[in-house]
């Protein structure tokens, strides 16, 4: 297999603004990259300890029941051991996020297999694992719910209500004249599966308590994390302490996906409450795979319908859609993922009459939490597979009737939301379709579908086409609640260190945020670093998710280096400087203040930013949006029943490329973990606890399952919010593709639609039977 | 039976050139001998099961999973780590590659994939393809296809013909 190396093509369709830049647009390579691939770089178990204890978990193996008591039993010297239960814990026993709901230690009601009843720790890493074995919970079961559809038909009533939150969004409903206007209705119910992050580096914490005689000083973490001050608050009331009395320091960290947003405070939590209790020793909580596997968040399960109806030239005239998803045993994030979830469910399509209503429902699951996308690729698979099926049957290609329906400059979204970007879909799907050749290789591939079937060959072939949105940001005025801040310290010698609680966890922060402030200060990338999070150092820029940290905190990355010459500009820095005016600017601050020069600037929200009606649900969403169009092809084998991707192209718009090799990467990774949600990654819930806790039986991608991907990025021309016309693009990647592949899988099949993922040899099996007679 | 329901052994081998000798159950795993022991912590954990390649070592030039290796496997024999890849005259053609062509995001499953890739870039012959040479460790950030760039780049760098 000969892989071909691809350089981004950028193609620049309107040039905003000046490109001739010095650092930004170029492959600046990762500050942190010599010790990423020398080994040197230390991650949360890397990190050397002395007079350490290593800490477990205790875990309920019912879904729901009463706690009535935890025996430890003979076997084990349980004097050597700190042991914590919900009765020790100083503060309040609630983790901090949006409902509180979740306690870090059961108390009573037990949600969930694998909820934490009790915490022990030992400095014998082998006799504390052992030890796990010698205890015994005693609890009497309840009845339990798993499904959305036991939890709707409210089998079992969870906390207050099984219905945790509800949004809506268009229309009432859709009136019976409206249907009567329609020429054809089609009725489609997708499910997607709890996908699990998978991110190599488990879950990760070291947790050390300092005292004061009895009294707490200082509690600290240090650990693999995506959101150091959602640990801070969290802290804060489990222990009852303040802010400044909570240190938390972001190590290496290997890989997130959302998957370390809101876990590491129960984590973190954890860790200090065993140190803690031990008086201040070091608690060492660092989860092996099948503990991640078993005790972690993964994606909401979801189930979504849509009725559409079309005018009889293909025109959607109205859009019904119904989604909803498995919240599992606590909250957690959903009421977030939910709204994420309803605001991308009606695709990048204008239509008449759209009506849409989201709901989560809580079940005896594991809880279900953050992972990139948030909600989008459950909400984006439902309405591309089904325009997909809706192509077949009414008989128009899925390009063309993409092209008839596609959202444009100056369309008004269901939200109310006017498109404001001059965004050009039309242009995205020619780019696309010529890229891959769509017109020929369908009909290459009709052709050989047909050869196959009349010579009893086994192979048949498919191809896929979807394209999304994705809105960047928080929705609607999260970020103006957020209020985050990022600062800058500058030192005698002209080195630059930029302050913030974002995290580098291969997304490319760092080398983002040195870029930018490079491209402001005209000083070089090697000038300037970012510090490690560490809340006792960083302000709160916020967490590292939702696709932000470029457009929002990259703004405020080119702000403080504005702020800074401004600083400089009192000491004589000239408008035409060159680096070393710069650094003798910097020497001579220091000499006339004789401290480290500290700016710091303060989100601000755009001037003309449209209102957002959270009760309501109108208004505009999202600061901005990126889109994406993804054709692939796939091979299905009849004997083993398996599809493989075998050809992937992505055309994406994303505002400015600040670096297109971290960008390309971006792109790479979340469309291959979006084949994996597509085809292969299968988290089987047993009374809703993962049966198949291994990295062995959770299937990812491998080498050999990546076909080679051609990515290439385009421009539209783009309203000022992100820092050089830059927007986000984490999440955008994930969205679509594992719909894409779905519909090469149904085009293989002979319009069999397979409406559930993952796509199992298993599923195919069953539609192969029908398309094919077999 | 556990790692440590026998008794202590002694056991001599070198990790990257240097003689080591380490007093340790003979099952305990090379990859916590190597972590823990010798404080090499470039070698990572990601499953404990063989299947992520994260922990991947050269041992007598083989390619290994420390973590499905105990020490007393492990006398008298050769041990290279990420630690060891690097010499005086500066990175590994395959670590130069991955860090100038994005081959590194998270960095996580870097070290076990590059000692991979730098066994692939010495005998392109022990596998089919690159897809194959690379299929046990396994990446969760870039899709593969910035590893690919790199390991294409490294091969040219030496000089050598990538096997189509």
């Amino acid at each position: 297999m000969h892989i071909p190396r691809k350089e981004e093509e950028i193609v620049k369709r309107t040039i905003s603004r000046n490109d001739d830049f010095r650092v930004l647009q170029h492959n600046i390579k990762r500050p942190e990259g010599i010790d990423k691939v020398t080994g040197k770089a230390i991650y949360i178990d890397d990190l050397q300890t002395e007079n350490h204890l290593y800490g477990k978990t205790i875990r309920s193996t019912v879904a729901h029941g009463i706690l009535k008591n935890i025996h430890f039993k003979d076997g084990i010297p349980w004097d050597e051991f700190v042991i914590v239960t919900a009765k020790d814990i100083p503060g309040k026993n609630v983790v901090t996020l949006i409902e509180d709901d979740q306690p870090y230690l059961c108390e009573r009601e037990i949600m969930h297999k694998a909820e934490p009843l009790a915490l022990i720790a030992h400095e014998d890493k082998h006799l504390v694992e052992k030890a796990l074995n010698y205890v015994e919970v005693e609890v009497e079961e309840l009845p339990a719910i798993f499904s959305i559809e036991d939890s709707q038909q409210n089998k079992v009533t969870l906390q207050q209500s099984n219905l945790t939150n509800e949004f809506h969004v268009g229309l009432k409903e859709i009136s019976e004249d409206v249907w009567t206007e329609c020429d054809q209705i089609i009725e489609g119910t997708y499910e997607t599966g709890a996908q699990e992050q998978l991110y190599i580096e488990t879950q990760g914490i070291i947790g050390q308590v300092d005292f004061d005689g009895d009294a707490i000083k200082k509690v600290s973490v240090w650990g693999s994390m995506q959101c150091p001050f959602y640990i801070v608050k969290a802290l804060m009331p489990l222990f009852d302490v303040e802010e400044t009395q909570v240190r938390v320091v972001q190590t290496e960290t290997g890989g997130g996906f959302g998957g370390k947003e809101e876990y590491p405070n129960i984590l973190s939590g954890h860790a200090a409450l065993l140190s803690w209790k031990a008086g201040g020793r070091p608690v060492r909580m660092i989860y092996d795979r099948q503990e991640d596997l078993w005790a972690t968040t993964k994606r909401h399960p979801s189930k979504i319908t849509i009725k559409t109806g079309f005018k009889s030239d293909g025109t959607l005239h109205a859009m019904d859609i119904d989604l909803n998803l498995n919240a599992g045993g606590y909250i957690t994030l959903t009421p977030l993922v939910l709204s994420r979830a309803l605001l991308h469910c009606w695709g990048p399509y204008r239509c008449a009459n759209t009506s849409a209503n989201a709901r989560a429902w809580l079940t005896n699951s594991i809880p279900f939490g953050a992972f990139r996308g948030f909600g989008t690729p459950q909400a984006v698979f439902a309405m591309e597979l089904h325009i997909n099926k809706c192509a077949a049957e009414l008989n128009i290609d899925p390009a063309e009737l993409r092209r008839k329906n596609l959202l444009q400059y100056g369309d008004t979204m269901p939200t109310g939301q006017v498109m404001d970007e001059k965004i050009d879909l039309d242009f995205l799907l020619d780019r696309s379709l010529e890229k891959s050749d769509y017109v020929n290789r369908r009909q290459q591939i009709e052709q050989f579908n047909q050869s196959q079937k009349s010579s009893g060959g086994l192979k048949r072939r498919g191809i896929g086409l979807c394209m999304n949105f994705h809105g960047g940001t928080f929705a609607g005025s999260g970020e103006t609640h957020m209020n985050s801040h990022v600062a800058m310290t500058l030192d005698a010698k002209g080195h630059v260190d930029i302050l913030a609680g974002q995290v580098e966890y291969g997304q490319g922060t760092i080398t983002t945020f040195v870029q930018i402030a490079s491209e402001v200060l005209g000083i070089p990338v090697e000038w300037i670093s970012k510090h490690q999070p560490d809340t006792d150092v960083v302000p709160d820029s916020g967490p590292t998710v939702a696709s932000r940290t470029t457009i929002v905190v990259g703004k405020m990355v080119e702000r403080c280096s504005q702020a800074l010459l401004k600083k400089l500009s009192e000491v004589g820095l000239n408008k035409d400087y060159t680096a070393n005016e710069f650094q003798q600017a910097a020497q001579a601050y220091h000499n006339k203040h004789n401290e480290l020069l500290y700016v710091k600037v303060k989100f601000e929200a755009p001037p003309d930013q449209l209102e957002w009606n959270e009760e309501t649900y109108e208004g505009a969403a999202y600061a901005a949006y990126t889109w994406k169009c993804d054709i692939l092809e796939v091979e299905v084998d009849l004997v083993d029943y398996s599809a493989k991707c075998d050809k992937f192209i992505s055309v994406v718009e994303c505002g400015r490329v600040l670096n297109p090799i971290i960008a390309a990467g971006q792109i790479e990774g979340g469309n291959a973990q979006a084949l994996g949600f597509g085809l292969y990654e299968d988290t089987v819930l047993q009374e809703g606890g993962m049966a198949n806790n291994q990295y062995t039986n959770y299937i990812i991608p491998t080498t050999a399952d990546i076909p080679e991907m051609d990515i290439e990025f385009i421009e539209f021309p783009y309203l000022d919010y992100g820092p050089y016309a830059a927007k986000g693009i984490g999440e955008l990647p994930i969205d679509a593709p594992a719909a894409a592949v779905a519909a090469a899988v149904a085009h293989a099949m002979g319009n069999h639609f397979i409406c559930d993922i993952p796509i199992l040899p298993e599923k195919i099996m069953v539609v192969a039977e029908q398309a094919e007679g077999i | 039976m556990t790692t440590q329901e026998t008794i202590k052994q002694t056991f001599n081998f070198s990790v990257n050139g240097q003689p080591q000798t380490v007093h340790s159950y003979p099952m305990k795993r090379l990859l916590d001998v190597i972590r823990e022991d010798l404080t090499l912590t470039g070698t990572k954990e990601g499953c404990g099961e063989g299947e992520c390649g994260a922990c991947t070592v050269f041992m007598d030039g083989l390619l290994i999973l420390s973590c499905m290796t105990p020490i007393c496997q492990v006398q008298g024999l050769d041990i290279t780590t990420i630690e060891g890849l690097a010499d005086s005259t500066g990175l590994h053609p395959i670590q130069d590659a991955f860090y100038e062509e994005g081959g590194a995001q998270c960095g996580i499953c870097t070290p076990g994939m590059i000692m991979a890739a730098a066994h692939y870039l010495e005998h392109p012959d022990s596998a089919e393809n690159m897809g194959e040479a690379l299929a046990g460790n396994q990446c969760r950030c870039t899709g593969y296809t910035r590893i690919f760039a790199s390991v294409e780049k490294a091969f040219e760098a030496v000089g050598k013909p990538l096997p189509e």
